[in-house]
Order: structure tokens, then C-alpha cells, then sequence
């Protein structure tokens, strides 16, 4: 069955595919809440469509605020039937650095973030039984690499918590999406040396939905030329992989 | 240690969907699992300060949505268990309110005795009882639970602990049995069972034709039998409208049973291990099987035609056996598919009963939903205040929903609700989901409505003890439903 994506939450709305995604969902007349830390952002992109993009600003890190927070946006948009966790950071960590703050930065917005989410939607939309989460992990998080240890380990288990998620809720007819991006062009990777295959947050963003839509509880790489990618990567034995400087 | 959530709930507090026994409406909830009786008090103190709503859940026997508060916090108290005192010269049993039946005649059966009401399984708790005031297969002779309890402890929204009895508080002893959770918490009741000289029970089965015969079969034995039940092939139509089987049981007297002695002990009181060689805990899988219709017409058929070889016999059966039908087949819940079911049971009084039960099966023939499950009883009034009882009789129906029936059965059901209150008819609020205020304020008249919504003003002026069934059926009746609106998280526009 098709997913409705009627009155959704987009959190990390204020750039990158979360902003196209939110962009792209008001333009098919859906009702966006766009969850962001940073107000300003947030505005000018509620400006773009006026009721239709309603910002509500908020700091993923503070994840007490999120029980409350789901509810003023789900009587503020009349229900809820979409969440989508676009919210990231990847903190430069310099050959050998070692960085408590940034890993723990990581963790809280990338992983703890999502799952404060994730429990109210998943929870309401396992009583509707209907209802779509997609959460944009990452190919960073097929394999540990030497880059940035705690970027691969949140991706990773973001990846294991929405397959977790998948499996628990589907039954109940909630549609649970992985994205797992590739390089996309945005605030995150500007400056990156060696990107390659690089996208578009928009087409990304256009990707992502156009597979929740499908309603079928899945995970992608996007574009889908990734999963090679991700297959060789998974299975280059342990001893080769640390040689590589990927 | 204390293992409530750590305030404020709305924070901490875990969500969780929690259905009714009917697996047919469901929410999401905060939920909450004190461990004692303090701990109840303070979790009442913290939602009010929070602003948050508060419904009681016991075993969660309620079919429909008596025990689920959407958005707001579910206090479960299964976990207050403990059996208090029981005096086996007196036969009065005190314990806490989250103690099951099951717990219950675990107990007392082998001092001989037996709860003197019990529902059709033994897993509710004597909180859920007291709140739904519950009824057995025998009614018509010793009335509902409330008229077996004899005290009984309510925490009040604001904290207050208050024992009430016959003697003391009686009016509000009356309207708290039955009154849904809504008055306050039940943390503790004190209950008289009934002395039993044997384990068993003489059960007697008698087939009925249509619904005439099954009503003569009643009420031939009314005046003697203990416990009467009937049960009702709803697919029948025409002459054979209402037919079934009637199940009369007594009590023995001393010298009745050979077995006496043994009859008492707790695993003879048990359940078979398995039914026509299926194991029973897995016995539900194949009962789902049966979801089409024509199969549960089969089924229905040849329950009544193999009912005939037992007719006008008699044998002996345990309590357990006799009394705990529905928990033969453990998650029979489960059987009726994804979308699960709903059960509905009128009240209809005595002087026409026979013609409104007709007419209601008629509805269901008219709109191709016959119930797969009909039960057939027959009751007397009882003092509480917003009893469900009359003096008449009462038809309980399962009706399995689908995504694609949804519609029409509401529908069949408000068709239904009409007939029953055009002839004076009530209905059971742990069996309902589909009531609607008008509904209920018919059936239960205004000057009782107004009776409990001024304890309701009285004890929990904020509103704050509610459920979805409260929402749905009874709070727009109540005179400022603006309080209760401004309260229910989640529900009200800022």
C-alpha cells in the first residue's frame, strides 16, 4: 500500500536533504513540520510557503524537549503521519586526534536524536497502524573506518536501529525507511577531497521520498550504484580494509 | 525502590500501545506499573501537577477502550497483588486490587470455598471487577460482584484515602462499583465468597430449537439452578432464530459428590490440556482458520446439532471447568484475526425480551453480519448507580472486524443500540466500544448520570481520571465538559 505523507515532521529541516525533503513534501501539499536548531534557517525556508512549512525550532540534543514537542506539532497539524530524521553531524577529526566532545557531539544528534524521535512516532504509529519513518543514515556505516571512528559507529547503529524498527512495527503496517546516502553535495561534505558520485540533495531528497512513498519498509543506497560499493567494502577482509586510506 | 518512572512522566515515562481485550481500538500510552499502594498516591500527585490524564488498568479483560487513555498515563495495577488476609472460618477474603480471580480461588478452594460472582475467565483483577462490577453465569440469583464486596479502599485524585462500605459512604460505595475507575483508585477490597460442599458443580445441558425454547429452559429452572447460561447459534434464521444451548448448574449438597475430598484440590480444578488432541496454547492458530464466515457457520451448526446428544443429560463439572469457558483456549483473542473484534451485549428487560432479542438477531441477518458468538443470560437489578443490570436479559456478541466491515458493522450496531433502547434496553461498558453519548444517556437516564458526574465533580474536579470509553461515551454528558476538555493531553486545541 502507498504511504500517505500528508502532515510530516522533518527534523534537521534548516539544510541538506532535510530542507529539500521538506521542500519537496510542502510542494506535493503535504503539511511539514520543520524541526531545527537554528531559527533563522528555519524561517526562511517557512517563508518559501507560508502554513504550509511551519518551523518550530529545537535542538535535537535536547531530547527531553521531544515527548512535548510531538504533540504541540501533532495537535498543531491535526496528526502526524510522516517523521523524518534528517538531523547530522560529522565533526572534521584530524589524523590523530582523539575527541571526546565531537564523538559524543555525534552520538547525541546523530543517534540519541533519532531515537527520541522514533519512539513517539513509532509508538503512535504502531496504534494507527499506518504511518512512515525514514531516517537518513549512511553508507559511513557499512564498515569502521579510519576517518572518523564515531561518524561510522552512529551511522551503523542508526542502520541496526531502523532494521530493528523495520522489523518490530512493519507487521503493524508502518513503513520504516533506511536511506543510506552516498556522497551528497551539501554543507556536510563541501571541502571533502575524493568525493565521487556526488548528488544533489534535491535529486537525493527526491529519491528518499519517492521510495517511502512505496510504503514498502525498506533500505536503499542513494543512488542505488552504492550498494556495490557497499557489498566490496563489507567484504574486503579485516587485514586489507586498515591498509586502505578510503 | 520505588520502580515508577522518574517524574516528570511527561518526559520519562514509557510509551506503549495497549489495546482492548478486543484487539479492535488501541493507543498509545504512558505507562506506569507501581508496585504499591504509596506508589499509586504518588503517581497520582506527579499526573495531576503535570497536567497529565490518568486511566486504571487491571488484566485489561475490557474488551473495548475502558482501559486506555490516549496520550495520557495508564497506571497498571496487576502489580498490586498481594492477598491481605483470608479467614476460612468466615469465608471473607482482603487483598489488593491488582489480585486476579485466578489468584483468588487459588487460594480459598481448598478451605471450600468459591468467588460467589465470576466472569466467564479468570484472569480480571478484583480492582477491574469492582470497576466494571462485572457479572457471572448467575446473576439472576446472587447479583453482580459489587453486591459480594463488603469494604473496599479508594485513593482519590486529591490523595485522600477513604474506606467505604455499606456503612460508611455508602452512596459513594455504590457509585464507585461500576463506576469505571473514574472516582479514584480501588487499592483494596474486601470480599465475601461463598462456602462450597464439593468442587464440582451438577451441570445440566438442555438444546433449545429458536429462542422460545431456549427462554422456556431458563426459565423453567429459575427458581433452583445456581448458574444458567445459554449459548446461541447466532447464524440460525427463521423458525430456528435464537437457537443453542442452555447449561444449568447447582451447587452440591453434602453427600452429593462420591469425590468429595479430592474435589477441592487445586489441580483438579484445572482446565484440559488439550482440545480434540490440538494443544490448547496453540489452539488459536487453527480457530484463525475459521475466519471466513461459512466456517464459523459450520462451526455454529454443528456445536448445535452435537449439543443434542448431551440433552437432558447431566454430569459433574469443576468450578474452574464450569465457570472459565473463555479461558479454554488461551489467546482465543488472537483468532479472529489482525483487526480483531468487537463484543457487544444488550440489556433488555423481561416483558418484551423474547421480541427484542428476535429483532436484534434479525438485524444481524438483515446486514449479513451474524455474531460468530452468542450468549445468552438472564438478570436482576442491583443498587449501584450505574449498573448495567436490569431485571430481563441480556445477549453478548462477537462480531470480528475487518478493515473492510468496519463501516457497516458501526453501522449494524447503532441500528442495534436504537432497537434495545426503544424497549428500554442498557448495555455493559466493559464489553462496548461503540457506544455514543446519546446512547448512554438514554440508557441509563439523566438523574443517575447527573448522580455520579456531581461525585465526579466532587472527587476529580479536574478531570483527570479518564480512559478513551470515558471520551467517547460519558464525558461530553458531564455538566462542564470544558474541565475535563482543558485536561485531556493531547486532545484539546492550546
Amino acid at each position: 500500500m502507498k504511504a500517505k505523507l500528508s502532515k510530516v515532521v522533518v527534523v534537521g529541516a534548516s539544510s541538506g536533504m532535510g530542507e529539500a525533503m521538506a521542500r519537496q513534501l510542502a510542494a506535493a501539499g503535504a503539511d511539514v513540520a520543520i524541526v531545527a536548531r537554528r531559527g533563522s534557517e528555519l524561517e526562511r525556508l517557512a517563508a518559501e510557503r507560508p502554513g504550509k512549512l511551519r518551523p518550530y525550532v529545537h535542538d535535537v540534543t535536547n531530547v527531553d524537549e521531544v515527548p512535548e514537542l510531538f504533540e504541540r506539532i501533532e495537535r498543531e497539524l491535526g496528526g502526524i503521519d510522516g517523521l523524518i530524521y534528517a538531523a547530522g553531524v560529522m565533526p572534521k577529526i584530524e589524523e590523530s586526534e582523539y575527541a571526546f566532545e565531537k564523538d559524543r557531539a555525534m552520538v547525541s544528534v546523530n543517534l540519541l536524536g533519532a531515537m527520541a524521535w522514533m519512539n513517539q512516532a513509532a509508538a503512535r504509529f504502531e496504534a494507527a497502524r499506518a504511518g512512515t519513518i525514514l531516517g537518513i543514515s549512511s553508507i559511513a556505516g557499512e564498515r569502521g573506518r579510519r576517518g572518523n571512528p564515531a561518524y561510522c559507529t552512529t551511522k551503523a547503529a542508526l542502520t541496526t536501529y531502523l532494521e530493528s524498527l523495520r522489523n518490530r512495527c512493519a507487521r503493524y503496517g508502518v513503513n520504516v525507511v533506511t536511506i543510506k546516502p552516498g556522497f551528497v553535495d551539501t554543507a556536510m561534505t563541501r571541502g571533502m577531497k575524493g568525493l565521487f558520485w556526488l548528488i544533489s540533495a534535491e535529486k537525493a531528497a527526491k529519491r528518499s521520498l519517492a521510495l517511502a512513498r512505496k510504503g514498502k519498509s525498506a533500505a536503499a543506497f542513494v543512488p542505488s550504484r552504492w550498494a556495490l560499493v557497499a557489498f566490496i567494502v563489507r567484504s574486503l577482509p579485516s587485514f586489507i580494509f586498515r591498509k586502505l586510506n578510503f | 525502590m520505588s520502580d515508577l518512572a522518574q517524574p516528570p512522566y511527561r518526559i520519562h515515562a514509557p510509551l506503549k500501545v495497549i489495546d482492548g481485550f478486543g484487539r479492535s481500538v488501541r493507543a498509545a500510552c504512558r505507562y506506569l506499573e507501581p508496585r504499591g499502594v504509596q506508589d499509586v498516591a504518588l503517581a497520582l500527585k506527579q499526573a495531576q501537577s503535570e497536567g497529565l490524564t490518568v486511566a486504571f488498568r487491571g488484566a485489561g479483560r475490557s474488551y473495548g477502550d475502558a482501559s486506555i487513555n490516549r496520550g495520557g498515563v495508564v497506571i497498571d495495577a496487576t502489580k498490586l497483588n498481594r492477598l491481605l488476609d483470608w479467614n476460612p472460618s468466615t469465608g471473607v477474603l482482603e487483598a489488593e486490587a491488582g489480585l486476579t480471580i485466578e489468584g483468588l480461588w487459588r487460594r480459598t478452594i481448598e478451605d471450600g470455598y468459591w468467588p460467589t460472582v465470576v466472569p466467564g475467565t479468570m484472569r480480571p483483577t478484583l480492582g477491574g471487577c469492582v470497576a466494571m462490577n462485572i457479572h457471572g453465569k448467575n446473576n439472576f440469583r446472587v447479583g453482580p460482584f459489587g453486591d459480594h464486596v463488603l469494604e473496599l479502599d479508594l485513593v482519590t485524585p486529591g490523595g485522600e484515602l477513604l474506606t467505604l462500605s455499606r456503612a460508611q459512604n455508602s452512596e459513594l460505595f455504590h457509585a464507585v462499583i461500576g463506576g469505571l475507575g473514574m472516582l479514584g483508585a480501588v487499592t483494596r477490597v474486601k470480599l465475601k465468597l461463598k462456602k462450597v460442599e464439593s468442587g464440582n458443580l451438577r451441570v445440566e445441558s438442555i438444546s433449545g430449537r429458536n429462542l422460545d425454547e431456549m427462554f422456556d429452559a431458563f426459565e423453567q429452572r429459575l427458581s433452583h439452578a445456581d448458574y444458567l447460561v445459554g449459548w446461541v447459534d447466532c447464524f440460525a434464521r427463521g423458525r430456528g432464530i435464537g437457537r443453542g444451548q442452555v447449561h444449568s448448574a447447582h451447587y452440591l449438597h453434602q453427600g452429593e459428590d462420591p469425590n468429595v475430598e479430592t474435589s477441592f484440590h487445586v489441580e483438579r480444578q484445572g482446565l484440559p490440556g488439550s482440545i480434540m488432541g490440538v494443544p490448547k496454547s496453540e489452539l488459536w492458530r487453527a480457530m484463525r482458520l475459521f475466519s471466513p464466515q461459512p466456517l464459523w457457520r459450520l462451526v455454529n451448526k454443528l456445536k448445535y446439532h452435537s449439543s443434542w446428544r448431551e440433552h437432558g443429560k447431566s454430569y459433574l463439572q469443576s468450578h474452574v471447568a464450569f465457570a472459565f469457558l473463555l479461558d479454554y483456549v488461551p489467546n482465543w483473542r488472537l483468532a479472529y484475526g489482525p483487526e480483531g473484534f468487537i463484543q457487544y451485549q444488550v440489556f433488555v428487560p423481561h416483558a418484551t425480551a423474547r421480541q427484542t432479542l428476535k429483532d436484534v438477531l434479525s438485524l444481524c441477518h438483515q446486514a449479513k453480519m451474524p455474531s460468530y458468538l452468542g450468549v445468552l443470560k438472564r438478570h436482576r437489578p442491583d443498587p449501584f448507580l450505574l449498573t448495567h443490570a436490569l431485571d430481563g436479559w441480556s445477549l453478548a456478541m462477537d462480531f470480528p472486524v475487518t478493515a473492510k466491515n468496519r463501516n457497516k458493522l458501526w453501522a449494524l450496531t447503532e441500528r442495534m443500540t436504537d432497537r434495545v433502547l426503544d424497549a428500554g434496553g442498557k448495555f455493559y461498558f466493559a464489553k462496548d466500544s461503540v457506544l455514543r453519548p446519546g446512547d448512554v444517556e438514554r440508557a441509563y437516564g439523566r438523574e443517575r448520570l447527573d448522580r455520579f458526574m456531581a461525585f465526579k465533580q466532587q472527587l476529580d474536579p479536574t478531570g483527570m481520571l479518564t480512559s478513551d470509553l470515558w471520551e467517547r461515551a460519558l464525558a461530553p454528558l458531564a455538566p462542564r465538559p470544558q474541565g475535563f476538555a482543558a485536561l485531556s493531553a493531547g486532545r484539546a486545541a492550546e
